[in-house]
């Protein structure tokens, strides 16, 4: 197991290389000046040198690509052209929102998905199975950025006054306040790593109302995730049912599934204990690989809702040219999903010896 | 009954049994109830493309409401509506246009851009592919660790990127879809690259390569008559299912403001453009996304369809 953990880790070393680098040329390809987008009338030539100086625009590109390099070992991100402040910072803000909209639309995927594969395997063939494979395949054909206006529509505007109605913007009733974790916990003037830590779960509100036991809030925050949680969460969920269908057609129809029948088991046993370990051991390749593509359905699920993430954030960047921005963003969420790859393949040995030792 | 047949008459040996192949596969899709439906419904969609014309009511862009009535909901006189109102099945948008003629011009531009994306993607992903799996050594190893970086960043996000690059190169009076279609065919490139390594190296080993090579055939024609045709089934279905991403990525570009500009008919820009008439105008919002719907719908369909039918193991 040790051996198979380092090839993996060696593995990834030259993609993460190759995700800096591409980013890195992609970013400097933007064609533009900076400067003109960020000062717009104020750029005249003066004022422009003064600010390539200031953001080290100047230098070559292999310059700037040995200076960006190492400040991202020592974990600086560089400061953002048109807000002025540290990446690092921004994006600490910013990635908690996606990420609890990630993990949310995960668990309406595989909470859906699941029973839906398993009753559509197990009447296969019935209408229950024909009606669940209808939303499946409706699920994967959805523009999401459709869907979540639809939902938007239907709950906001349609259901509005009633106590169906959900909230279908932002991140909290306007009203309700949430203090930064570590104001409300008395910690003043933290530094380094534990500042960084505390700025990303003050902004991962459900946790960070929960830490304080504002239930009411979190109770609010985790109202405003379900409609995004869903539209993000509508494709893998379709996925995943007929992932889990299939799965459970080919074990079901397996010799060992006859046997624990012929031996008098009960239905739900050989179903549960039997069938259900082998056919859902492929679906943590693709949820892990899903949790990356949510990353780009978030751009368009932020928009629809406004949800201050780092998906509109991202695109925003582009078109303003903040070259420090678009690099940290990108290069973290690549590194995210070559992480949660790895994470995949690890997990997928440890539950099934057999790729271990091939 | 193959083998009976071969059996009775052993004399008769059929040069051409990829084409017996196909014709098999055909019939297994005709019978596919995914693959049916999925031919169906392509089917009127390339005859609504073809004829969008005749089909279509008004003009899809110069036509405005003469009263200058924006947002009108649907008003079709067959159900009801007075008859001294004019027809307008699916509406008037935002700027007094009739809907319906602009999604029946709209599915031109989607069904080109599922169409070119993907063959862009097929043609340049195959040549990489199989020229990492034939030449092997260095060159696999750059080739797929580039595809890797690739797989690497979520797809929409590296096509948003790209036309964020491409955009303002675009010379003016070319065609604004440009940047969006380069992107959405590029991003796609690593997955048929893939497929077709995988088939190479699998292939490349066996005795009647082995043949071909002792025969003096040379390299290219070995490459492209005896190893490729077996990549040919993954990239026919992954091909399939990649026009309906391909729509649904030119779709979400759209709704960004990235693909299609105004007020050039494309179902994700109309969406994007009245993303707002939930409450004055639904119909602007339902009738172009059942558009897209339907469309990658069609093409998943078939995509399953074929899968089923070219999967020999399912062959009976």
């Amino acid at each position: 197991m040790a051996r198979f953990l380092l090839q993996r880790l060696l593995l990834i070393v030259p993609v993460i290389l190759g995700i800096i680098f591409v980013t890195f040329v992609l970013v400097r390809s933007i064609p533009g000046d900076p400067c003109i987008a960020m000062l717009g009338e104020r750029a005249t030539p003066k004022t422009c040198s003064a600010f390539r100086e200031r953001f080290g625009l100047n230098d070559n590109i292999p310059t700037q690509f040995l200076r960006y390099s190492t400040g991202l070992v020592t974990g600086d991100l560089g400061n953002s052209i048109k807000f002025g402040r540290p990446v690092g910072d921004i994006l600490l803000e910013r990635l908690p929102m996606t990420l609890e909209l990630a993990i949310g639309s995960m668990l309406f995927a595989i909470a859906i998905g699941v029973p839906l594969g398993i009753i559509s395997a197990y009447k296969h063939k019935s209408p229950m199975d024909a009606g669940a494979m209808v939303i499946a395949n409706l699920g994967v054909s959805m523009p999401i950025f459709w869907l979540g206006l639809l939902l938007a529509g239907f709950f906001g505007v349609v259901l509005h006054d009633t106590p169906f109605s959900l909230p279908t913007g932002s991140r909290l009733t306007p009203g309700m306040t949430l203090p930064p974790l570590d104001k409300a916990w008395g910690l003043t003037d933290l530094e380094g790593i534990p500042r960084g830590f505390f700025l990303f779960l003050s902004n991962m509100f459900t946790v960070s109302a929960a830490l304080q036991g504002k239930w009411a809030v979190m109770g609010d925050a985790l109202e405003h995730l379900v409609l995004p949680s869903i539209t993000l969460g509508t494709i893998p969920m379709a996925i995943i049912a007929r992932l889990t269908r299939s799965n459970l057609l080919d074990v079901l129809g397996a010799d060992y599934i006859r046997t624990a029948r012929s031996k008098g088991l009960g239905e739900r046993f050989v179903l549960f204990r039997h069938a259900m370990r082998n056919a859902l051991l492929p679906l943590v390749t693709v949820i892990g690989l899903q949790f990356g593509a949510l990353l780009g359905g978030a751009v368009l699920t932020e928009t629809v809702f406004g949800l201050p993430g780092v998906g509109k954030f991202l695109v925003d960047s582009i078109f303003a040219r903040d070259y420090p921005v678009v690099q940290g963003f990108t290069i973290i969420v690549a590194f995210l999903f070559v992480l949660m790859n790895l994470l995949v393949d690890i997990s997928y040995a440890y539950i099934d010896p057999r790729i271990r030792l091939s | 009954m193959l083998l009976r047949q071969k059996a009775v008459e052993p004399g008769i040996l059929r040069p051409a049994r990829s084409a017996s192949m196909w014709r098999n596969a055909w019939r297994h899709l005709l019978r596919n109830r995914s693959g049916q439906v999925g031919l169906l419904i392509i089917g009127i969609l390339l005859l609504v493309a073809i004829f969008a014309p005749i089909i279509a009511t008004h003009d899809p862009i110069t036509f405005t409401d003469p009263n200058n009535r924006v947002r009108v909901t649907p008003c079709i006189h067959l159900f009801g509506c007075p008859s001294n109102e004019p027809q307008h099945i699916f509406g008037l948008d935002g700027n007094g246009r009739d809907l319906f003629s602009r999604v029946v011009h709209a599915t031109r531009v989607s069904l080109f851009i599922g169409i070119a994306t993907v063959t862009f993607a097929i043609i340049v992903g195959t040549l990489l592919g199989a020229l990492s799996g034939y030449v092997g050594g260095w060159l696999d190893n750059v080739l797929m660790r580039l595809m890797d970086v690739l797989l690497a960043f979520p797809s929409l996000l590296l096509a948003i990127a790209l036309v964020a690059v491409l955009r303002p190169l675009i010379v003016q009076g070319l065609n604004p879809l440009l940047p969006a279609l380069f992107a959405i065919g590029f991003v796609g490139i690593p997955i048929y690259a893939r497929i077709v390594r995988a088939s190479v190296l699998s292939i490349k080993e066996l005795d009647y390569v082995t043949a071909d090579k002792a025969l003096g055939v040379p390299a290219s024609r070995t490459l492209f008559r005896t190893i490729l045709p077996n990549a040919l089934t993954p990239l026919i279905v992954q091909g399939t299912l990649g026009i309906a991403s391909g729509i649904l990525d030119a779709a979400a570009l759209g709704f960004l403001g990235l693909g299609q500009q105004p007020p050039h008919p494309e179902w994700g820009t109309m969406l994007g453009v009245e993303r707002n008439s939930v409450f004055n105008g639904p119909h602007l919002l339902i009738f172009p996304g059942l558009a897209i719907m339907l469309t990658v719908l069609a093409f998943n369909l078939l995509g399953d369809g074929l899968r089923d039918a070219l999967d020999p193991r399912l062959n009976r």
